[in-house]
């Protein structure tokens, strides 16, 4: 059965008569149905032949001409926007053709024209909503459309107000459904539904992370290597990054630092389990750093903690036993007691910001180090993946991390690093290309600022397009732009 | 006295002007010997080891021999002397107080330290270094210092074995904060997490093989320096008390305030925190002082928790401990350690926490001062009398009110050493799933309501006892009057903390009753009691085994059981029967069966019995004797008469030290003696040892089968016992009403106390006759 699928997806003239019959009912389940427990059952058959698909994928990308007509054919409507709805803010992605014909412009409705000049018009939305105009991707050519891509965000609070937007505007004439992720897509989904009939096509993150992780090594072919350790780790003279095969992953731990920590184990591509997790995560560091400096930015925060000695605010065991506690094999300079000195008054008078805010990070990356190898030894596993926005330009906690690891278990665990390590939401896709495998073909469009590139991981005529970008938010917290744009033919 | 300013000071400087109460505090000290010390932040622990002299009543047989004739004379000369002697007990003392004391303490002791052959004091702790100069001038004694973690595991090793009801889960809200736990045989392995500044987690697997397996730089230090950077509070309870009144949810993010709900396809709950501090990232806003407490509270507990889990789980051990300062009595972080850890491992590990955990580190000093003692080698016992309870008005605990009132606080503990190593009855069915107490009154209300009213009541009976015994002794009135204000000081104590020393039950009552007792010096209130009932007992003797001996098997077998009953009723201990036998002291063995049920009885297995009689006989029994004179002489050993002609053995258990008007082995040893002059088939029995007298180890008029003697299960072992007897309302109903045992087991006894009897639905002088055999399958393995 899956074989026909693919075969179906393999032939192009074949794919058009598929959707002519099956294409309607399809949509309906999706859009009506996006969650139901028959849907995720299809997906979870289909997601078993991953690597043939792959290999299709490679072959299918030669008939350009094909596609082009396909893309015209299939092409969905306007508007063309996603959204992320994190814990605190909403990111929201919109793309604006900039390739509109008279005839287009004739034909746009009037709520479709509104929402385009409302969303490229301004830089702030409100007092809080801001477009990240440096952010923005003039220029991109989507689904044979030239257009710009706008990031535009603002706080999670204020969707409220956006969702009335949505209702003055009349989103829901245009019959599109949103596709969201992040905790506020549940959070939220009565809302939009209630506030501006809007139908909600929720994605959950971890259950696709796994696949995200294992999807963008295999992706990355060009360029220096996906995954990467620090070798000597011991040494900070020698320590120096190194690829790393990822060929056979299994087991692995993957460790995704969020703002809090989700620790999963992952024993072949279905088969995985959260084993725990912890609330001292990049929240927190970022938490306490804005109480204790009066930073207010992940940035900021990191830049203080380069400058900071730890030392100072930390008691050591040196501080306890002048020097090893060799009784029980601990060196002079692990940290006995996290913020131990600060106990005393006169060691509070005396340490800068940039102290604390070097001993937040050392806790909280210790932390999840020590845990994170409990758990690999309760679990026997040796390889440990460290992925999440938490990581993103601090090599500081990667270096600690690694350190920690080597060092507690004595050479036993590795700890592994993603260059594109927030590209794991690719897996957004996957959770997508699993449900619909059978009927619609999927385009992955991928922005990765590390490298600063928009690459096609997969090229194919498709009706329902997932477009994945991630970005920095420069401006506030190291932010994941995700967004998953959805067509539905009408 | 207590200006502000005054205890500001004190809270920084050594205070010197303080007076302590020298009859409550360091006690016996002019005999001590052997000190530790263990000085940790803020508070130190003393602990040294003492001989306590106290009066014992000791009976002796006369000399018969010189009047020329084994028999007794009808003469009113009594069948045995009773002397008063000094004897001398050893007890370990442990003092905890706060490091302001310390000069005042280290003086104090100085002035009454009598015996200085002591070169050494033993110290731990933080503290020990800082203050070694001052230990070494102010008591001429060289300070020694001895590895933190090894004092800790010695320490908790010693209290594991030796203090029932040590260990105990919390559980805030539940009828019963505190849920103690049955010491288990085997205390080993087990995992112990000591929160002080940093977590060290060891792993203990037997009395000399520990490993730290690991530890956590997240701890209590970190709760309080970094609660002191966001709160500018300096006092590590102040930011417990803050904690305690703070909302977490205002300052972390919890997954609902992500998702809107629970995250249900990972089983997360709404309420879970998702990142700790994760709103205080954004908004500009003030948070209050006490949110970020409570939010650290959480977020350090659980982590701590987490991991505590996390190495149990890799080292597959179910029993954890917590201590350390973070813990140390204080519900906030009980609390929050116990909801982690129920988290972590939903349900199936329980964090415990100890009674005595502040004194680990000094008890584990001074063992290791005290090798050469062989402390190790005895057993120890808790001395009500002498220690302050479970969240007593210690200096951990109550800052506030500490402060309010300037006055020196203290928490005591007081170890006496049993003259005999105790071990658990062999023919216990499951020794760790063992309760003594029937009724465990910290969670019955009802009944300990009642029960400590009805001890309250009976005081005055008692102190007028403990008088009467000591007539020729003119200070004696002055002595019973401090023991009633102390032991009805205990009895307040209880009322609003019932769980001060471990589960609280009638037997705790009864023994701290004991205690205190002894403590001023009433060692035996009952000595001539005794004495005379067991002398008037004797002559009734032959003509009761004579008329016993005319009936058929079936009467005789009824009658012997109705004798072991009525026997029973005579009883100081319970209330009804004291009234009774004071109005009229002719109440007679004949007319004590007058009162008691007809059959059927409440309980009633006779008919098991006799047909269990009709069998094959017993190999040997054991019995749990109960009170003095009729009792024992016109109940008991007609009864083990009948034993010995079936040919069962018979072994006979009776206290080791004085507890109410319950024969003591010595007493025993005499009454046998006479009985076995009088009848041949005693004296034959007691010749070719087929009738032995062991003590049971106890003081107690209750029993603990896992605190016996260790002789008397060698006996019990090597005889091959398969019946065990269990007389009285004190042992059968008290306790071990429910305990199991892996042979045959009879316990009887007649209910002296109207509430209780009307509880089992029966009514006063009901009957309680069990008979019971375990299951097949239990009687084989």
């Amino acid at each position: 059965m899956e074989l026909n699928g693919y075969h179906c997806d393999g032939e192009g003239c074949g794919e058009a008569e598929d959707e002519d019959t099956t294409g309607p009912m399809q949509v309906r389940s999706v859009v009506e149905a996006p969650c139901s427990l028959a849907a995720a059952e299809s997906m979870e058959k289909a997601a078993a032949g991953g690597p043939a698909h792959r290999e299709r994928r490679i072959s299918n990308s030669t008939s350009a001409r094909q596609r082009t007509d396909s893309l015209r054919k299939n092409r969905p409507p306007f508007p063309w926007f996603g959204m992320d709805i994190g814990g605190t803010l909403v990111k929201l992605v919109y793309f604006e053709p900039k390739d509109i014909t008279a005839e287009e412009e004739l034909e746009e409705v009037e709520s479709l024209k509104s929402i385009r000049r409302y969303l490229t018009s301004h830089t702030a939305y409100g007092k809080t909503g801001i477009r990240d105009v440096h952010l923005e991707l003039p220029d991109l050519t989507l689904w044979g459309r030239r257009g710009c891509m706008h990031f535009i965000r603002f706080p999670t609070h204020e969707l409220p107000a956006f969702l009335q937007m949505g209702r003055d505007k009349h989103f829901s004439s245009l019959h599109t459904t949103l596709c969201a992720t992040g905790g506020g897509a549940y959070k939220f989904e009565a809302d939009f539904r209630t506030m501006a009939n809007l139908q909600l096509l929720k994605l959950d993150e971890l259950d696709c992370l796994i696949k995200g992780v294992l999807y963008i090594d295999s992706v990355v072919s060009v360029g220096p290597p996906e995954c990467y350790y620090y070798e000597n780790p011991t040494d900070p003279e020698r320590c120096q990054q190194k690829a790393y095969n990822l060929e056979n992953p299994y087991p692995l731990l993957l460790v995704n630092i969020g703002s809090g920590v989700s620790i999963l184990a992952v024993y072949s591509k279905d088969n995985y389990k959260r084993v725990t997790g912890t609330s001292l995560g990049g929240g927190t560091f970022l938490g306490l750093c804005c109480l204790l400096t009066g930073c207010s930015t992940f940035e900021d925060a990191l830049e203080m903690a380069s400058k900071g000695e730890s030392t100072r605010v930390d008691k050591l065991v040196r501080d306890i036993y002048g020097g090893d506690y060799e009784r029980f094999g601990l060196p002079g300079w692990a940290v006995a007691s996290s913020f131990g000195n600060m106990m005393c008054k006169e060691k509070r008078d005396s340490v800068s910001k940039e102290d604390l805010a070097r001993a937040t990070l050392v806790t909280i990356t210790n932390n999840i180090g020590s845990i994170t190898r409990m758990c690999a030894l309760n679990e026997n596993i040796e390889r440990v993946v460290f992925v999440g926005n938490f990581l993103r330009v601090n090599t500081l906690s990667m270096k600690l991390l690694a350190y920690a690891l080597d060092y507690w278990s004595k050479g036993q665990l590795k700890a592994l690093f993603l260059r594109h390590e927030v590209c794991v939401c690719v897996c957004l896709c996957f959770k997508l290309i699993s449900k619909a495998r059978q009927w619609f073909s999927v385009l992955v469009l991928e922005y990765c600022p590390t490298c600063c590139s928009v690459f096609p991981a997969l090229t194919h005529p498709f009706q329902l397009m997932v477009l994945l970008i991630i970005s920095l938010d420069g401006s506030d917290v190291i932010q994941i732009w995700r967004a998953v744009l959805l067509w539905n033919q009408e | 006295m207590a200006t502000p300013g005054g205890t500001d000071r004190a809270s920084h400087s050594l205070d010197k002007s303080i007076t302590l109460p020298p009859d409550e505090i360091f006690r016996n000290l002019e005999n001590a010997k052997r000190f530790a010390i263990d000085i940790g932040g803020s508070l130190t622990k003393l602990a040294y080891y003492s001989t306590v002299q106290h009066k014992v009543a000791k009976v002796r047989s006369f000399d018969h021999t010189a009047k020329g004739g084994i028999q007794h004379d009808s003469d009113g000369e009594p069948l045995y002397e009773i002397s008063v002697q000094e004897e001398i007990t050893a007890r370990l003392h442990f003092i905890k107080f706060e490091n302001t004391y310390i000069e005042t303490c280290l003086d104090f002791i100085k002035d009454h330290l009598v015996n200085t052959e002591t070169k050494v004091i033993k110290a731990t702790g933080g503290g020990a270094y800082k203050f070694k100069d001052l230990i070494e001038k102010k008591l001429k004694l060289k300070v020694d210092k001895e590895d933190e973690m090894t004092c800790l595991i010695k320490g908790c090793n010693f209290v594991l074995r030796n203090i029932p009801h040590e260990a105990f889960v919390y559980a805030k809200h539940a009828d019963s904060e505190f849920r103690f736990q049955n010491t288990h045989p085997d205390i080993f392995p087990y995992l112990l997490v000591n929160i002080g500044s940093g977590v060290s987690i060891v792993k203990v697997e037997s009395e000399d093989k520990y490993e730290r397996i690991g530890g956590s730089s997240i701890g209590g230090g970190t709760f309080w320096g970094l609660g002191a950077l966001l709160t500018k509070t300096k006092r590590f309870d102040e930011l417990l008390q803050l904690a305690s009144k703070g909302q977490h949810t205002n300052v972390d993010m919890l997954v609902k305030d992500i998702y809107g709900g629970a995250y249900g396809s990972l089983g997360l709950t709404g309420d879970l925190i998702a990142s700790s501090f994760g709103k205080s990232a954004t908004a500009d806003k003030e948070f209050s002082k006490e949110d970020m407490a409570k939010s650290l509270l959480h977020m350090i507990s659980n982590d701590i928790g987490q991991l505590a889990c996390l190495y149990a789980k890799l080292h597959n051990l179910t029993r954890v401990y917590f201590g350390g300062f973070f813990i140390r009595g204080h519900p906030v972080t009980m609390h929050t350690i116990t909801y982690s850890i129920n988290f972590f491992t939903k349900g199936e590990v329980q964090a415990l926490f100890l009674r005595h955990e502040g004194y680990l580190g000094a008890i584990g000093a001074f063992l290791k001062g005290a090798e050469e003692d062989n402390p190790n080698q005895y057993s120890w016992g808790e001395n009500y009398a002498g220690s302050s309870g479970l969240m007593s008005v210690s200096p951990d605990l109550n800052p506030m009110q500490r402060a309010r009132s300037g006055t020196f606080l203290f928490d005591m503990l007081e170890m006496d050493r049993l003259e005999r190593q105790l071990v658990n009855l062999p023919l216990l069915q499951d020794p760790s799933s063992y309760i003594p107490d029937t009724v465990d009154l910290t969670e019955d209300a009802l009944a300990r309501e009642y029960w400590l009213y009805c001890f309250e009541e009976a005081l005055d009976g008692v102190v007028k006892r403990a008088v009467a015994s000591q007539k020729d002794q003119p200070e004696a009135a002055e002595r019973a009057e401090k023991f009633r204000q102390k032991y009805r000081h205990k009895l307040q104590t209880l009322r609003h903390q019932p769980f001060a020393y471990g589960s609280l039950t009638v037997r705790s009552l009864l023994d701290t009753r004991e205690h205190c007792l002894n403590e001023f010096n009433f060692p035996d209130p009952y000595s001539k009691i005794k004495q005379r009932e067991n002398d008037m007992a004797l002559k009734y003797y032959q003509k009761v085994v004579k008329s016993l001996e005319e009936l058929s098997w079936d009467q005789r077998q009824f009658a012997l059981v109705r004798g072991l009953l009525a026997g029973n009723v005579f009883d100081w201990g319970a209330k009804a029967v004291s009234d009774v036998l004071e109005s009229d002291p002719e109440f007679g063995f004949e007319e004590a069966k007058h009162q008691l049920q007809e059959r059927p009885w409440l309980v009633d297995a006779y008919s098991q019995w006799i047909e269990r009689l009709k069998g094959p006989p017993h190999k040997c029994a054991l019995f749990f004797v109960d009170n003095s004179g009729m009792d024992i002489i016109l109940g008991v050993f007609p009864f083990v008469r009948e034993l010995l002609i079936r040919g069962t053995e018979v072994v006979l258990a009776s206290n080791s030290g004085p507890a109410l008007n319950d024969v003591t082995n010595s007493e025993l040893l005499i009454v046998t003696e006479r009985i076995a002059a009088m009848d041949p088939v005693i004296q034959a029995a007691v010749k070719d040892d087929r009738l032995t007298l062991v003590q049971s180890g106890s003081s107690s008029p209750c029993l603990d089968l896992s605190r016996l003697d260790k002789v008397l299960a060698t006996v019990v072992r090597e005889r091959g016992t398969d019946l065990v007897i269990i007389e009285g309302m004190g042992r059968a109903i008290h306790t071990n009403y429910y305990a199991m045992l892996s042979c045959e087991s009879l316990k009887l006894a007649v209910i002296k106390n109207s509430w209780l009897a009307e509880r089992l639905g029966g009514k006063i002088f009901s009957v309680v006759f069990k008979y019971e055999v375990p299951s097949k399958t239990q009687g084989q393995h």
